[in-house]
């Protein structure tokens, strides 16, 4: 049994070893350890809005390049709480940045970006012709599947809910509802056909991988509390001055430009 | 294709793999030979990330490393980085996570090995570590393979728990299976048709390795 235990502290040692290596990242071959890349968390919703300006900025900037990563606002508040490594955190809401500047985990002004739009979306699969109908499209009975975000932690979920109550129908189609994880997922679910009609962003709604086999319906804006969308900087943040050289970016005319093309109205100030 | 998170997912596998060798081995061992009466309960933990699910593991990994943990603190104070949302930190759940994957097919084969066959080695006047790597592991070695490959291909499959505590970092934590949900997400379709076929056929393989080895007779050592 000596030599079982002497076996044992020789394994918990190399264990130990391996944890305590300091956190490296591996080959130099690979492009996120090789520069100075900053992490941005960006709310799904800019998906495709994003991906084209992250390529122009990394083409431009070779030694500071932007990683991206897209999920619920919510679940990126909670990550960051936790200590996620993100530099930049772009929000689909405001409430998720102010209260992570409350929490004093920020760094500079928060920054409010762009208001959201929420739209009803359908592909051409499903009979049911949302533009002409409207939010009653959601009655037919070919409708048997909604998608909508999670509202638990996904503000675009959050603002559907509130736009369904107010149109007073919220009770009526309750039971038909699949939640998305994310407003992706919910765009996913209804794009793919397996939701007859999903509530999604605006900025999805119109990239060609949607326009293309769907047609959406604008929700009333003022059905639904504005969607004011706002990112920070986080205090964390190993590479301050990339992040800030970055956010200056999106606010850039050309920055602007686009997030404009994708559907967003820019926050008025 | 996503070649970083292929890649990534193979380094994370293979070390995986390489940690459960060094403590799955004198567990499985230890399990394989004690008649310890409460053994079961042992084996009743190390089974347990095949029935929970990848969320609760996943959840309780957080937690427990996280900034707010006790285990978390004194990892950032020796080594001033953190634990969630590093490679480190999914190493560390992979390696839990998997376990049961390797410990299980290593002490099943263990077990197979005749005692006697070590006790005459002991007779000879050879030692017990000598033994074991000599006669014990020889013989017990299909069975000690298809534990690595089954944890080395488990590995490369998680998805639930790497996404609980991964935060889906490119380069860092964004394994294949992530990168695949990504891609479906973002409805780059034939991006994920592509790496989900390269998984299929990883996969067959894999398993076609496995009951090519466990097809194999023991005796094939024996008969030598």
């Amino acid at each position: 049994m000596k030599r079982t235990s002497k076996i044992l502290a020789a394994a918990l040692v190399a264990l130990t070893g391996i944890f305590l290596s300091p956190a490296r990242s591996a080959d130099p071959a690979d492009p996120a350890a090789s520069t100075a890349a900053i992490k941005v968390a960006a709310a799904a919703d800019l998906q495709y809005a994003l991906e084209d300006l992250v390529k122009e900025y990394n083409t431009k900037n070779p030694t500071a390049t932007v990683a991206v990563t897209y999920g619920s606002s919510g679940k990126f508040f909670a990550q960051l709480q936790n200590g996620a490594p993100f530099d930049i955190f772009l929000s689909a809401d405001i409430e998720y940045p102010q209260k992570l500047e409350a929490a004093g985990l920020t760094i500079d002004k928060i920054f409010p970006y762009a208001v959201g739009r929420v739209v009803l979306w359908a592909p051409k699969t499903t009979p049911v012709d949302v533009q002409k109908l409207g939010i009653k499209s959601l009655l037919e009975p070919a409708v048997k599947k909604i998608a909508i975000a999670n509202p638990e932690h996904a503000p675009y979920g959050r603002a559907s809910v509130a736009a369904l109550k107010s149109l007073g129908i919220y009770d009526q189609v309750q039971s038909k509802f699949v939640y998305g994880e994310n407003i992706a997922q919910t765009a996913q679910f209804a794009q793919s056909g397996a939701a007859d009609v999903g509530f999604v962003a605006l900025a999805l709604a119109v990239s060609p991988k949607m326009s293309n086999v769907g047609s959406y319906w604008e929700v009333p804006f003022d059905a639904y509390p504005r969607m004011d969308q706002a990112g920070v900087i986080l205090k964390a943040s190993g590479h301050l001055e990339a992040a800030r050289a970055f956010r200056d970016f999106l606010f850039s005319p050309h920055g602007i430009e686009v997030l404009k093309k994708f559907g967003f109205s820019l926050p008025e100030k | 294709m996503d070649w970083q998170a292929i890649s990534l997912s193979l380094r994370l596998s293979t070390m995986t793999t390489g940690i459960l060798i060094l403590i799955g081995l004198p567990l499985a061992w230890w399990l394989a030979s004690t008649r310890w009466r409460v053994k079961f309960l042992v084996e009743a933990v190390i089974a347990l990330p095949l029935v929970l699910p990848p969320t609760v593991l996943g959840f309780y990994i957080l937690v427990a490393i996280g900034t707010r943990s006790p285990l978390g603190q004194a990892y950032e104070a020796i080594t001033g980085s953190r634990l969630p949302f590093s490679f480190q930190g999914l190493l560390l759940a992979s390696v839990l996570y998997s376990m049961p994957f390797a410990v299980q097919p290593f002490a099943a084969a263990l077990s197979t090995v005749d005692r006697r066959l070590m006790e005459a080695s002991y007779c000879l006047g050879v030692g017990r570590l000598a033994t074991f790597f000599r006669v014990t592991l020889p013989m017990a070695w299909p069975g000690i393979l298809s534990g690595i490959v089954l944890s080395f291909a488990h590995t490369v499959g998680e998805f639930g728990v790497v996404l609980m505590i991964g935060g889906n970092l490119r380069g860092i934590t964004r394994t294949i299976s992530v990168s695949i949900y990504d891609q479906v997400e973002a409805l780059d379709y034939a991006a994920a048709t592509k790496t989900s076929l390269l998984m299929l056929i990883f996969s067959f393989i894999v398993l076609a390795i496995t009951y090519a080895l466990q097809r194999k007779p023991v005796q094939v050592w024996m008969t030598r």
